[in-house]
């Protein structure tokens, strides 16, 4: 049995522990330990962000960090965005604005957006594609995603 | 699957004995190690994540001592610094220029050097601003090195069990001198350069003539490149379009490339002369522009 290591991380606001193997990618440990499947796997190597988590506030590849990296940190996930009084105003505007098809890469695209938009509350159309060059889209071509957060930086989020 | 283990130590004395064990690995922002231990390309036995240590996590400028720049500082932290826009605005390039913002979270310039890429996009403007790697040892004593000397391969460095990399020191920039790096990619964004150019030159007090200038090479060798002969070429020039041609040949004939899917060595060795003006033009630009 490969041997396991003990970590204590806040997980969306919520202090967890959980058990995960050195081996084990923090996107693994979400999905696979903690049950949180929000989070995407992509490409698995740092290429498409689908996978997109804050982790102390920075937008990061789950998928480039070790679980045991996160002992004493904050993680927010997908899950930890919408609150209980409703979608988060990038979720609502995905959805006004059919910024997405199979939804694949939607977690990791709202993520990496709210992360822009907590930095810069009003950026650019050229800005909020800069920030997004990390995060691939195969069915949208990107426009309506966009436009989506573009309108939900307009509505102050 | 072969068992790691893991280990996070706050000392620089415990992180030069884990790294002495066989198979240990250090690790910082992990955006190239990960990958490769995940997909069984680097062998991995032990991981040692440096980034509790303080040392590796210090970015501080003073106007005596230069720049300290902690092996474990991530990008994005750089590409932010004031100090480093504004008196290294060569490496300033060259971080930004790493990944996208994902990335920028968590790799590291230490990392990048000590990942040994010939392409590695930090490392010219390292070079061409004369720093050095500050190496720690398991015996305790402190080594300093050049950056052109570090790397010896591709993916290869002068670093020896337990050693490591701890910070890299740039030395206080001269008066009236700037910094530039520029590389060819066939995009905007988001790709592993086919040539890196980066350069640093000083200008004498009424800026008529060049004092010094280093150009270094990446993507050209299979290391990054230090071409002395054409810094050397511009010192006392007043760097008219004719000093830059003859330091962009110079460049170009120590130039070592290789052809692969990304360019051939003759389009390479035209990129480097391209590169070379280029980058010349833009650190000129700096000093004069502030
Ligand atoms: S799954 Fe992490 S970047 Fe693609
Ligand atoms: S909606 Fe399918 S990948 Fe973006």
């Amino acid at each position: 049995m490969p041997k396991k290591i003990h970590v204590q991380a806040v997980i969306n606001g919520q202090p967890m522990d959980f058990l995960c193997e050195p081996r084990q990618s923090l996107l693994e440990v979400l999905r696979d330990e903690l049950r949180l499947t929000g989070s995407k796997e992509g490409c698995n190597n740092g290429n498409c962000g689908a996978c997109n988590v804050l982790l102390d506030g920075r937008l990061v590849n789950s998928c480039l960090v070790f679980g045991a990296e996160v002992q004493g940190k904050a993680v927010t996930t997908i899950e930890g965005i919408a609150t209980a009084q409703g979608l988060h105003p990038l979720q609502q505007k995905f959805l006004e604005h059919a910024a997405l098809q199979c939804g694949i890469c939607t977690p990791g695209f709202i993520v990496a957006a709210k992360a822009l938009l907590e930095k810069n509350p009003k950026p650019s159309e050229e800005q909020v594609r800069h920030w997004l060059a990390g995060n691939l889209c195969r069915c949208t071509g990107y426009d309506k995603i966009i436009r989506a957060v573009l309108d939900a930086a307009r509505l102050g989020s | 699957m072969k068992e790691i283990d893991y280990a996070a130590p706050a000392t620089l004395t415990e992180a030069t004995a884990l790294l002495a064990r066989k198979g240990a690995r250090a690790l910082a922002g992990g955006t190239d190690l990960i990958v490769q231990v995940r997909e069984n390309r680097r062998d991995a036995e032990l991981l040692v994540d440096l980034k509790n240590i303080a040392e590796l996590n210090t970015l501080r400028f003073d106007a005596k001592e230069g720049l300290v720049l902690g092996a474990a500082v991530p990008c994005y932290r750089i590409a932010e610094h004031p100090d480093v826009r504004k008196r290294y605005p060569g490496l300033g390039d060259g971080v930004a220029l790493i990944g996208g913002v994902q990335i920028q979270s968590r790799a590291s310039v230490g990392g990048n050097l000590c990942n040994a890429s010939p392409a590695a996009d930090s490392i010219p403007a390292l070079i061409a601003l004369g720093a050095s790697a500050v190496i720690a040892t398991p015996s305790g004593t402190r080594d300093l090195i050049p950056v052109e000397k570090f790397c010896t391969g591709p993916g290869r460095t002068i670093l020896g069990p337990g050693e490591l990399l701890v910070h890299l020191h740039l030395p206080p920039p001269a008066p009236n001198s700037s910094s530039a790096y520029l590389r060819f990619i066939p995009r905007k964004e988001m790709d592993i350069a086919v040539v890196g150019v980066g350069v640093a030159l000083a200008l004498n007090d009424n800026r008529t003539a060049c004092v010094f200038a280093r150009i270094a090479l990446g993507a050209v060798g299979p290391t990054p490149l230090l071409v002395p002969e054409a810094g050397a070429a511009l010192a006392g020039r007043p760097l008219a379009e004719a000093d830059l041609e003859r330091a962009a040949e110079l460049a170009q004939a120590q130039a070592l490339p290789i052809s692969d899917m990304r360019g051939s060595a003759d389009y390479r060795r035209h990129l480097v002369g391209v590169l070379v003006k280029r980058a010349l033009r833009i650190a000129l630009q700096r000093v004069k522009g502030g």
